[in-house]
């Protein structure tokens, strides 16, 4: 996370502040911090207990945690109730899952929303976490002593272990379920007091860091997960969105439904009165059956106004963006240090380069969706979500009522990736719903998909690079232009102040950018393309900035490195020195980079003609939450330009291994999506509107085109850091680098096309 | 009013016959295992059996199929413990498990006429089955696991051909 990040509710976050409160209710026993500072110790009484319940254990023994946390494939769920698990001293198979609703109570302890993004989850409430099982464990001891008559003064010879607590001297013990029983397990923790519990050292975990059966999986393999797009209510009605020619901008002129009349179970067309500015020019028609609402959807003749965006293309947001990195006075400062003009100046080389990236769509196979209920004063929304604060307020702007009166339904994402930190697909949902009074249940097609995305956004970096006489880098200039993807959110804290005192800049437009080589001339300038923003809406796509803020870092290192003559992997060690601000970080990565290697098997073998490896090493996401991650790619490269990818390896320190199999997943998971990325998706903007609707014109990585991958996770006892996000990174500059050790052809642009490849080839 | 012949029960269904199978089994039937993908065929996450065969229901109409045996995820083995099942739990192949009702069907669909297939035959049957987590290679070793123990279970003594 960012530094800048700050409480967006503080009064309700800081749990070093809030009491803990372990009590017995009508459904057992339950347990979490209280919901406001100070007042813990007066909620003590059982009777008046309701705490913000991070989880509950049950007269039958079951612990059941209640994630705050969006689920969409990342196990987060599982993962939270694996680090309480672990100080509870619970059995594996006693665990549960619940997914919270929008209740402030179940805010990110550290961001003070509810959002999941950042690979920053398991990070950010591995302690609070920990401490709500211990705290748990401390209560349910001290009950199991006192109902076995040993004085309190031996509390410290029982041993819980696969909720059972024991006293091996006398072979007593009692079960979690029998001291939920007898009602007399309540405590309460002052701040200080839970501070002071003593959480177990690495050494003594029995769960964390063992790969436990997912508790999610088995509904994800008989068809009983239920999703968002799953969700049936009584007397619901669907709804399917028309969605207008130009991506944002156009409305909506007029609407003729009289085919649209004729189509069985027609309910009604509804045009879309957006105040929130999330969409523009939508119209959903509402019927009986979705089949029908498409049907009826495909009926309704439409005029539009095109708007002021009708004439955008990919080339023209690319002109623009260069246009405005020339401009002097472009953009703000994010990393400043040293002079890099003067230092050009003295160079013995100086290198430029620019590197684009294309517009990505997240296409997560649910398509985007919501369900919404008026039931009395209260709206209710079904939809899986990572970014429940937010969404809430749109919904309830769509509405028109106060976000108090929103109830969020989460449910299991069918994929995220960033896509749904948004909540365009609760709009159509709400007023649909409130046009016919009745729940109405959105569904998107592909196509709307696909052409609404909040995609990630087109990037233009142009980076220039200053080398002494000894080969060595002396200064670097970066400067990154693309729309703002978290600017549009609208949430000053979730900006950063830009070094030269200019305003709030995105930082997730350059973080990586502020990488943790030691060069002493830096900077790094974020430039916002304004048409872009405007034109093409654009959102937090896996791993963000670092996507494509290391797509030129990772290859202009390289670039210097063939200038200076030097191996690119050595030359990144060389720069990898640790000093200063760099100390620690800079080591952890460059240690990373040599496991890479040593699987890899860099530089160990003569490989053949047309075969090549590169290598990269990012600190994704942020600086300050780094998981240090290299990647060597191994990759053939034909006369044609045509690139085969053979193998990736990848090593990423992650510090501790909560699910060791999961990591793997994860950062197996993101290397492919860094390779679909680098080599199979690209949208493109014309006439205002994306191009590509379906799989068939966007085409992710399937299995036939996935290469060997090699997987290497270093846990050395450091913190727990995030892994579903920095393999992304690494993997496009990695195989531009190896194609061109493999071919002396150096490619500048994503995604990397045969054709590209081959005009970049020396003749 | 069509009747469809569905996990070995005769239901009938408020749809017309121009209704792709994918909705009248999600809303009319409420069995969601079936997920909408794409509505193109071009993703394989509504993919059922029809007689045995596995087929996008998004791209078949309710009048196509009157008096065949259809077969969801939800029928495919009554407790949810095809060999293929209790393969992508041991392997822990899905992640946000979107698509994985379709691959844990195209893949049914494979081991019933090849109890013995190589890599390359699975990657040739699977290809059309998009997975956006890109859990492809635990999918493959699943589909290896189940086929193992469904040949053992059988009891025809093949050797397992390398892959």
């Amino acid at each position: 996370m960012n530094k800048h990040i700050e409480s967006v509710t503080p009064e309700t976050t800081d749990l070093s502040r809030r009491s803990f409160l372990v009590g017995t209710a009508a459904a057992g026993l339950v347990l979490g911090y209280a919901g406001v500072p100070g007042i813990g110790e007066a909620l003590a009484a059982p009777s008046n207990f309701e705490p913000s319940v991070w989880y509950a254990i049950a007269p039958d023994g079951l612990v059941t945690v209640t994630c705050g946390k969006a689920d969409m494939g990342q196990h987060i769920a599982s993962t939270m109730a694996q680090i309480v698990a672990e100080e509870l001293g619970a059995k594996w198979s006693d665990m549960r899952v619940a997914l919270a609703s929008n209740d402030p109570k179940f805010n990110d302890p550290v961001l003070g929303a509810q959002i999941t993004g950042g690979s920053w989850s398991t990070m950010m409430n591995f302690d609070a976490m920990s401490r709500a099982g211990a705290a748990g464990r401390i209560a349910l001891t001290e009950a199991a002593a006192a109902a076995m008559g040993l004085p309190p003064y031996f509390k410290d010879e029982l041993v819980v272990r696969d909720s059972m607590v024991s006293h091996p001297k006398s072979k007593k013990q009692m079960s979690f379920a029998d001291i939920v029983k007898s009602g007399k397990a309540t405590k309460t923790f002052t701040p200080d007091e839970l501070k002071a519990i003593k959480l177990k050292t690495p050494d003594q975990y029995t769960m964390i860091g063992v790969s436990v059966p997912q508790l999610d999986i088995p509904s994800k393999t008989n068809g009983t997960a239920k999703y968002g797009i799953d969700v049936m209510l009584p007397g619901m009605a669907y709804g399917a969105v028309v969605t207008p020619p130009v991506r944002f901008g156009a409305t909506v002129k007029s609407v003729d439904d009289s085919a649209a009349r004729k189509v069985p179970g027609f309910i009604k067309a509804v045009t879309l009165d957006d105040k929130t500015g999330t969409t523009s020019g939508w119209v959903v028609a509402v019927a009986g059956t979705y089949a029908n609402a498409k049907k009826a959807a495909q009926a309704l003749k439409i005029d539009y106004d095109g708007g002021p965006n009708a004439k955008v293309s990919s080339q023209s947001l690319l002109d623009e963006a260069k246009r405005l990195q020339k401009l002097e006075d472009s953009g703000q400062f994010f990393v400043k240090d040293g002079d890099p003009a003067a230092a050009f100046g003295t160079a013995a080389k100086v290198l430029e380069a620019e590197y684009t990236t294309s517009i990505n769509i997240h296409a997560p196979m649910e398509p985007m969706n919501a369900t919404a209920e008026f039931r009395g004063d209260i709206l209710h929304i079904y939809s899986g979500n990572q970014f429940a604060t937010r969404s809430g307020a749109i919904a309830a702007g769509a509405a028109g009522i106060d976000p108090k009166f929103v109830v969020m339904h989460q449910m299991w994402l069918g994929g995220g990736f960033g896509r749904r930190l948004d909540a365009d697909m609760m709009i159509p949902a709400v007023q649909a719903a409130k046009a016919i009074g009745k729940p109405v249940k959105v569904i998107y097609t592909r196509e709307n998909d696909m052409t609404m995305d909040f995609s990630r956004p087109l990037t233009y970096q142009k980076v220039k690079a200053g080398v002494d006489g000894d080969g060595k880098l002396v200064a670097l200039s970066h400067d990154v232009v693309s729309a703002w993807p978290t600017a549009r959110w609208g949430i000053p804290d979730f900006l950063t102040p830009s070094v030269d005192k200019k305003g709030p800049l995105d930082s997730f437009t350059v973080n990586g950018a502020d990488f943790f080589y030691t060069v002493p001339n830096h900077y790094v300038r974020a430039i916002k393309n304004e048409m872009a923003h405007n034109a093409t809406p654009s959102g937090q796509l896996r791993s963000v900035a670092p996507g494509w803020t290391f797509w030129a870092v990772e290859s202009m290192i390289d670039e210097i490195a063939a200038a200076a003559g030097k191996d690119p992997a050595q030359f990144r060690i060389s720069l990898l020195d640790g000093a200063g601000k760099n100390d620690g970080g800079a080591q952890r990565l460059r240690n990373t980079l040599l496991a890479a290697m040593g699987l890899a098997g860099y530089g160990t073998r003569q490989l053949p003609k047309g075969e090549g490896m590169g290598v990269a090493c990012v600190s994704s996401q942020e600086r300050a939450t780094a998981s240090w991650t290299a990647c060597v790619a191994h990759v053939a490269v034909a006369p044609s330009g045509n690139v085969t990818v053979k193998k990736l390896t990848v090593a990423t320190d992650v510090g501790t291994q909560v699910h060791p199999d999961n990591i793997r997943a994860q950062v197996e998971g993101a290397a492919l999506w860094g390779l679909s990325l680098a080599m199979y998706e690209k949208a493109t903007l014309k006439d205002g509107g994306i191009e590509q609707t379906n799989f068939d014109s966007y085409t992710p990585l399937r299995m036939s085109q996935m290469p060997e991958v090699a997987i290497a996770v270093i846990a050395n006892g450091e913190k727990a850091t995030g892994v579903g996000e920095p393999a992304v990174t690494v993997i496009a500059p990695a195989i531009g680098n190896a194609i061109f050790n493999a071919s002396g052809a150096r490619v500048r642009a994503l995604p990397i096309t045969a054709e590209a490849v081959k005009g970049a080839m020396k003749a | 009013m069509p009747t469809l012949t569905i996990n070995g029960r005769s239901l009938s269904v408020d749809a017309a016959n121009d209704t792709p199978l994918l909705w009248a089994i999600r809303e009319q039937l409420q069995m969601t295992g079936t997920k909408f993908g794409c509505g193109a065929g071009l993703c394989g996450a509504c993919t059922v059996h029809v007689n045995g065969e596995a087929v996008r229901s998004c791209q078949t109409m309710v009048g196509d199929v009157a008096g065949k045996k259809i077969t969801t995820i939800e029928g495919l083995a009554a407790k949810g413990d095809h060999p293929l099942q209790k393969a992508w739990i041991a392997e822990q192949v899905p992640q946000c498990g979107y698509c994985q009702s379709g691959q844990i069907m195209q893949a049914a669909s494979l081991l019933a006429k090849n109890p013995n297939p190589t890599k390359e035959e699975v990657v040739a049957h699977m290809d059309g089955n998009l997975c956006r987590c890109m859990t492809y290679s635990r999918i493959q070793k699943a589909i290896m696991r189940a086929a193992t123990e469904m040949r053992t279970a059988s009891a025809t003594g093949n050797e397992r051909r390398p892959t």
